[in-house]
């Protein structure tokens, strides 16, 4: 069923129960975020696309990477309120990392010149979760997940040793929105690659981030789905 | 094997229950439970068992081993019936007394009852201790008691006379109303009403459903749900039975942490007892309703206690919370609608269906109805369990009952609802305990933890103390929470070391205000709570370390000075003879000096003075 709801202004058709932010990618209205993508189940662990939703007269704070479209429903994603739960997270970000060149980008993005946190690290993933969960929805592989808990959790393989399931088909490094995952020829195996985690590419991207024009990109997809698509013929999986 | 087939089949053995016990049989009842154990009532036990076994007084004295009597400082706690006696701090010693005195001849030994701190005067029963006056019992009632490890025991007083009620008088949607209209509201935090979420899950879509009991208290502090586990563990299964079948549940698990080795024990064995009479399984009392119970034990992981962490956790997966909506009323356990209560909430429902929706309503304030267990500690002179009405003002608990702060210190702030509470200060002290009010100083009624703190508690480093806590449980997945507290952290230890900028309490609101609203779970949305209730209420304290570099409650070490005041100190030399560093030098009788080159802070030297010549600087 669909609904009308209004983003900023702007009456938008959607399917009812679909996420906020589909529909403002349908306006064009641009709702920055990190742990964001169609084709995974949503996450909702940067809050980077909170916006203000006003329902049944009732305003309040949403992520709208996960918060289902209701008919009537009014949505703002540019308000005071918005800007400053973005500021600080960006800023929170940039003190993890503080050489990403995505971030810094944001920040530019949102006019943010200083960072007023004081503890710096020199941590290249951000812990979005992008790369563990295409593996194990998309690629229907699980080699990596996250481990340890609070201020030590990280991506990792199962106890830290070299996967077995791993296909090396490098949709984790595709995925990665801070390029923190290094695909390596595997010297045993000629034919698969194996992920690096943590080596860190630190070149800005050169087509400023917009994936959907670019031809690198358009090349690695194809590179990738041959691995995978060889793998599921091979192993005889299907995708979940 | 007492299996019970109807509610008469109830009905009889409760007679024969009570038929079966000789009026003239003394029952000494000894807390067995984690404060009273800890405390040695292992080793009360071993010796009474020897001692009637010696003297061969099976048939006059029987020994019960009792849930807690929430008085957990006095333990461990000894009642004796008839006599009614309540005693305090018994040991192995007092044993041949209490069974050749109390329990044989009905008198009352002195020396090991409560005894009133300043009028030294002794009270017999409990119920005349100043400690116990202001408490309404209803959730905790039978703990203390009956043997948690009996069932009879349970059904001797009552048990599971609201769950035959339930199955043969009342329609699932009669019991859920009757909740609703009780007004209960979740006691594990968050203060849901709790027949709202029964309704909202009953009339979900789904033929399985599930119903499961939070046991997995971890608030630093805090243990009314262990002592209600390990006391009264079949009120909690009964409550769960009757929600099963409010809801349409067949299956139920209490997830406990497994920290808590007895209240696991004590439930497994309320589970198997339950079963073996058929109060769980198939076509309980005849009423073709089945429900089958069964525990998870929790690895111990503080997020755990969040429902979505928790129930992800049962799955087999590392807790961490899920963005809602959905809500697990609608899709919870491995996608099914789910209703998930505090096992304080469950433990309350029996007495709901027993004595009435308004009987209940009529306990508490206009927003918070019934009563509630609080996990009073720190530095307040009795500290213990306590169940008191909704409304009852932190005065009344912390000086009534509480008895006070220790040691004539004043009091400075009463730490509420855990780790992600806040700090309430002295001109608070009237207000009514409930949630609403509790929200509106900037704590939270949380599980029920009261931390008192006096003035020698710096509020700065209790608000580094709990941000630390919570920064070590956090489970890591969303940015304000990971990223937030080790900020926050790191903010409040520069402040604490000396180190603190101007415009820090500027950025710690902020942040503060970001994590308040752009958490995902409420662990990251309520963890900013003790930084924003002592900026609110001890700002000066803060200004004092950031721009004087003075802790003024001497806790922050880089931040003040040991001084002996000449005026005072008559030159004991005590000082001198305790200081590790030989810091202290001073002839005898005559004034001492503290070398501040050498000093290390340790306080020895303050907490020993009687002249309080030694001053926080």
């Amino acid at each position: 069923m669909k609904v009308a709801i209004i983003i900023d202004g702007q009456r938008v058709q959607i399917d009812r129960g679909a996420p906020i932010i589909d529909a403002a990618r349908k306006a064009g209205i641009f709702i920055p975020t990190l742990c964001y993508h169609e084709a995974l189940k949503s996450y909702g662990s940067c809050r980077l696309c909170m916006v203000e939703v006003i329902q049944n007269r009732q305003s309040r704070l949403v992520t709208s990477c996960n918060f289902p479209a209701e008919g009537g429903m009014e949505v703002f994603t540019d308000t005071p309120r918005v800007r400053k739960i973005r500021r600080v997270i960006v800023e929170l970000l940039l003190a993890r990392c503080p050489d990403v060149p995505l971030l810094q980008t944001m920040a530019v993005q949102m006019g943010i010149d200083f960072n007023r946190f004081r503890k710096k690290e020199g941590k290249e993933c951000i812990l979005c979760g992008l790369c563990v969960r295409f593996c194990e929805e998309v690629v229907g592989v699980g080699a990596i997940g996250l481990a340890n808990r609070g201020t030590e959790r990280e991506v990792a393989t199962p106890f830290k040793v070299a996967s077995d399931v791993c296909i090396g088909c490098g949709s984790c490094t595709y995925i990665c929105p801070t390029g923190c995952i290094e695909m390596v020829p595997d010297e045993e195996t000629p034919k698969l690659r194996r992920m690096n985690m943590g080596k860190l590419s630190l070149s800005p991207c050169p087509n400023n981030y917009q994936c959907e024009t670019c031809p690198i990109e358009q090349e690695f997809i194809q590179d990738i789905k041959q691995v995978v698509a060889d793998f599921r013929s091979k192993h005889k999986r299907t995708p979940f | 094997m007492n299996r019970i087939r109807t509610i008469s089949d109830l009905e009889a053995l409760r007679r024969s229950i009570l038929a079966g016990k000789d009026p003239g049989k003394a029952v000494i009842g000894v807390c067995c439970t984690t404060g009273c154990r800890a405390k040695r009532s292992g080793e009360v036990i071993d010796a009474l068992e020897n001692e009637i076994r010696e003297k061969g007084l099976q048939d006059k004295v029987e020994i019960k081993k009792t849930g807690c009597h929430g008085f957990c400082e006095m333990g461990p706690i000894v009642v004796v019936e008839p006599a009614n006696s309540f005693y305090c701090r018994v040991s192995a010693e007092d044993v041949t007394d209490i069974v050749s005195e109390t329990a044989l001849k009905d008198k009352v030994i002195d020396r090991l009852l409560w005894k009133h701190p300043a009028t030294k005067e002794v009270v017999v029963s409990q119920k005349d201790i100043p400690f116990y006056k202001k408490q309404k019992k209803v959730v905790s009632h039978n703990s203390g008691r009956i043997d948690p490890t009996n069932i009879e025991d349970y059904i001797a007083v009552g048990g599971y006379d609201a769950l035959a009620k339930s199955l043969t008088a009342m329609t699932p949607a009669e019991i859920v109303e009757n909740v609703v209209a009780s007004g209960i509201r979740g006691r594990g935090g968050g203060g849901f009403p709790t027949g709202i979420k029964w309704r909202i899950c009953s009339s979900a879509p789904g033929d399985t459903k599930y119903i499961i009991a939070n046991g997995d208290e971890g608030d630093p502090g805090a243990y009314m749900d262990r002592s209600l586990m390990e006391g009264d563990p079949h009120s909690i299964i009964e409550g769960m039975i009757i929600g099963g079948f409010a809801i349409g549940a067949r299956e139920g698990i209490i997830y406990v942490r497994d920290e808590y080795p007895i209240a696991i024990t004590h439930l497994s064995r309320a589970i198997k007892e339950a079963e073996e009479y058929g109060l769980l399984g198939r076509d309980i009392l005849g009423s073709a309703f089945d429900f089958t119970l069964k525990i998870s034990r929790g690895a111990g992981a503080f997020v755990c206690g969040e429902e979505t962490a928790l129930m992800i956790s049962i799955e087999g997966r590392s807790g961490a919370p899920r963005p809602r909506p959905p809500y697990p009323a609608i899709e919870g356990l491995w996608g099914k609608p789910t209703v998930l209560n505090n096992v304080e909430t469950f433990a309350n429902i029996p007495r709901i269906i027993l004595n009435g929706a308004s009987w209940y309503s009529d306990m508490g304030t206009a927003g918070s109805k019934g009563t509630k267990i609080f996990s009073l500690v720190g530095k307040v002179g009795n500290t213990g369990l306590v169940e008191v009405e909704m409304g009852t003002t932190l005065r009344e608990i912390i000086f009534e009952i509480g008895g006070g702060i220790r040691r004539g210190k004043r009091f400075k702030a009463v730490q509420t609802g855990g780790p992600s509470g806040g700090c309430i200060p002295i001109s608070k002290i009237d207000m009514p305990v409930d949630y609403d009010s509790l929200r509106e100083a900037g704590a939270i009624m949380g599980s029920g933890g009261m931390i008192v703190m006096d003035e020698t508690s710096c509020m700065v480093d209790v608000a580094r103390y709990f941000i630390n806590f919570l920064m070590f449980e956090s489970c890591g997945k969303c940015v304000p929470c990971r990223e937030g507290l080790k900020q926050m952290h790191e903010i409040l230890k520069n402040i604490c070391e000396g180190r603190g900028q101007r415009g820090d309490i500027e950025l710690l609101s902020d942040l503060a205000g970001v994590m308040t609203t752009a958490s995902l779970c409420a662990l990251g949305g309520t963890a900013p709570n003790p930084v924003l209730s002592t900026i609110r209420y001890f700002r000066d304290e803060y200004e004092a370390h950031i721009f004087d570099k003075k802790c003024p409650a001497g806790v922050c070490k880089n931040l003040f000075e040991y001084v002996i005041d000449e005026e005072r100190c008559n030159g004991c030399t005590l000082c001198r003879l305790r200081c590790p560093q030989e810091a202290i030098s001073g002839e005898k009788k005559k004034p001492h000096v503290i070398d501040r080159e050498r000093c290390i802070k340790c306080g020895i030297c303050y907490s020993i003075c009687k002249r309080e010549a030694i001053r926080v600087k």
